[in-house]
């Protein structure tokens, strides 16, 4: 996974995530979840990264990891080359107007107590970005740009829709003037009609301020409307990565057919064969060895439940873990033959 | 078995549930607010009609009038609910005891919360069992594992042993399920019941009550907001809006040619996989609140099509073609259109 010429401008290098759960009296052992589990990344400037997974498939602890909102248990991350575990706290202080994260819950990331020009300004404040007069004059720019009016700085966020919320939540993750946004399923708690018009406001921004996105949600609907790259997770680990389109229409993985298959899709017509997995996802405190998804693989084989897949990297810049159907490489004959049928017979 | 009016349910009577002209209202701290205003649905038979709408337009409202079980601080004002030919809002509350669970069954978004989490889940199954249809104990706990066996649970005889907490989401809504199912209901009503849960676990969900629905014959009101889920699992749809039906349709006419502007915007909002978009079509603004809701067609302030007639005068949901109906002065389709230009709309 090499990046552009200009270099990645976040890389992720085997970056590792335990929690301790659970009671520990006296030294007991505790239960480790193994939240993520050796992933590597790197994100392009002004491109949009994707993670789809299912709950506790991880890829909410890594958008923190990438922000050293959590210390990594191993692994380093590296912000425009440099390594965010050398830094002093002032650099990291720095280093985080760079750095913002868009949350899923409009109504409880914005205190209730405090305006919305208060709740904008707080970065710009503290980051010394702007002073007195000024500070109001953008916040009223910020506003603007997300779609909202200059005198809605002096309401609370109670007196403000979901959707507007989430514009809120926007304009103060912008305030500091980000390069990088770590979105978390910003729009999963939206209503259908307002929820197109957050992820369009996204994609405005982004074009517009030239930001980069690591974008998170469980519907893979919305992931691909707005990403360049799309990586899945399952049980800590990324099993796929590539361009959107090579992901939807070649992908290598059963776990990644399997998802895209199980994707409502609004057409009574259209509707692919439909692959429905057997099972729930295993616990992230015991994952299975070997491949973890092998216990709901219908085409797993021996290897798959002693060995590991590591994620290689084919043709295309796809790349999947995978013993069975790995990624052919660029040109070679198993390229055309493309992915094997998506059920068995 | 002695459900009063269960006679009725003779041969030829298509229409296994009929809501008519029904207006709810809620007594709240603001004031008395309409939630449902005016809602006629019909649903055949062995069919799954799916409710279609976002946050507060009614559709919950609508399955918990169905079920009686709209609480102290709603009241039906006017309308008709008809259930196998039985007339339910007269009904005495211990004779709606006795349809609700066994004729009428309902599973909720999230199972957590209504399955009790200090009993067995085969004890809750049997539970049921013993109340609606008087089994002695064992013979209803046997009948709760093969209910869990039913719903695909692996080992139901171990599993029924099991509390809720024990449960994976995907595997409680089985139970959640095979609950609603253990009387052998005539009407299920599901309320979201895949929301909660992650894709895989949702295409699951479906699957098992796609089939349960054509194995028992039951019919089916699917509430949902996710349109993708409707297209697949539901034979008719209905839209609703701040507290109206704006469209009912065929499923399939509904996708192919969507009439009312609110249904052709969300069907639009949906980020679709087989096409690539660089905008996304979106509905400007946000639902009205029901305590002051615009006059006239209550989408009009969101709506592209809107003229002054909206805001003077309440579109009715008129028929303009078999089985299609839209409450719509303009509407998007051009055969909609044509009708209502014909007069048809009036």
């Amino acid at each position: 996974m090499s990046g552009s010429t200009n270099g990645p401008l976040v890389e992720a290098r085997g970056l590792v995530k335990h929690f301790t759960v659970g009671r520990s009296l006296l030294g007991r052992p505790r239960d480790v979840v193994r939240a993520v589990e050796n992933v590597d990344l790197a994100i392009r400037s002004g491109e949009t990264l994707g993670v789809v997974g299912e709950s506790g498939c991880g890829k909410s602890t890594l958008g923190r990891l990438l922000l050293r909102l959590i210390e990594p248990t191993m692994g380093e991350v590296l912000f425009d080359g440099k390594r965010l575990a050398a830094l002093s706290a002032r650099e990291l202080r720095s280093l985080r107007r760079e750095m913002q994260i868009v949350f899923q819950d409009p109504y409880g990331s914005l205190d209730p107590r405090m305006r919305v020009g208060a709740i904008v300004a707080e970065g710009i404040e503290i980051h010394r970005i702007a002073r007195g007069r000024r500070v109001r004059e953008k916040v009223a720019e910020l506003l603007h740009e997300v779609g909202l009016r200059a005198e809605h700085a002096d309401r609370y966020p109670h007196e403000f829709s979901g959707g507007q919320r989430q514009r809120i939540g926007i304009a103060r993750a912008l305030a500091v003037g980000p390069r990088f946004l770590v979105c978390d399923e910003p729009v999963s708690a939206l209503d259908v009609s307002v929820q197109a018009q957050v992820i369009n406001l996204l994609h405005e921004l982004q074009k517009k301020l030239g930001l980069t996105y690591f974008f998170v949600a469980h519907d893979l609907r919305v992931v691909a409307h707005l990403s360049h790259r799309i990586a899945i997770m399952y049980l800590g680990r990324i099993v796929e990565l590539g361009p959107r389109d090579e992901i939807l229409s070649r992908p290598r993985h059963p776990y990644t057919r399997a998802l895209l298959s199980a994707v409502p899709n609004p057409d009574p017509e259209g509707r692919p064969q439909r692959v429905i997995l057997e099972g729930d996802v295993p616990s992230p405190i015991a994952p299975p060895p070997g491949c973890a998804f092998h216990p709901r693989c219908a085409y797993a084989e021996e290897r798959c439940r002693v060995e590991r897949p590591e994620l290689i990297e084919g043709g295309r810049g796809h790349a999947v873990a995978c013993h069975v159907f790995p990624v052919p490489a660029n040109g070679a004959p198993g390229d055309e033959a493309q992915a094997a049928p998506l059920t068995r017979g | 078995m002695t459900v009063p009016g269960s006679v009725a349910s003779a041969p030829g009577s298509e229409r296994i549930l009929e809501v008519r002209d029904l207006v709810v209202e809620f007594e709240t701290e603001r004031g008395v607010t309409r939630a449902l205003d005016g809602v006629s649905l019909p649903l055949l038979r062995g069919q799954t009609l799916g409710l279609v709408g976002e946050s507060g337009c009614g559709k919950s409202v609508t399955a918990l009038a169905v079920l009686r079980l709209l609480g102290e601080s709603a009241r039906v004002v006017r309308g008709e609910i008809r259930f196998d030919g039985l007339s339910l809002l007269p009904l005495g509350e211990r004779e709606m005891r006795a349809l609700r669970g066994k004729r009428i069954a309902m599973i909720f978004q999230e199972p957590m919360t209504s399955l009790n989490p200090v009993f067995t889940v085969g004890d809750q199954i049997a539970e049921a069992l013993r109340l609606h249809e008087r089994m002695g104990k064992r013979e209803a706990w046997a009948r709760a594992v093969e209910m869990l066996r039913l719903v695909e649970i692996p080992e139901p005889e171990r599993r029924a042993s099991s509390y809720p907490h024990e449960l994976s989401g995907g595997m409680r809504q089985r139970v959640m399920i095979a609950m609603a199912i253990s009387c052998g209901p005539d009407l299920l009503i599901a309320d979201e019941p895949t929301t909660a849960l992650d894709v895989t676990i949702q295409a699951q969900i479906l699957d098992l009550l796609r089939g349960l629905r054509s194995r028992l014959g039951m019919s089916m009101i699917l509430i949902t907001h996710d349109l993708g889920i409707v297209a697949a699992e539901a034979d008719e749809v209905a839209i609703m809006y701040a507290g109206r039906v704006v469209e009912r349709s065929p499923t399939r006419s509904l996708f192919d040619d969507p009439a009312h502007p609110y249904s052709a915007g969300l069907l639009a909002s949906i980020p679709r996989l087989d096409l690539r978009t660089e905008q996304l079509a979106s509905i400007p603004g946000v639902v009205p609140d029901p305590a002051h809701l615009p006059s006239g067609c209550r989408f009009r302030d969101r709506c592209a099509n809107a003229q002054p007639r909206c805001a003077a005068e309440d579109p009715r949901l008129v028929e303009f073609a078999p089985g299609r109906l839209v409450a719509c002065f303009f509407p998007v389709s051009e055969r909609a259109r044509v009708a209502a230009g014909n007069g048809a709309a009036e």
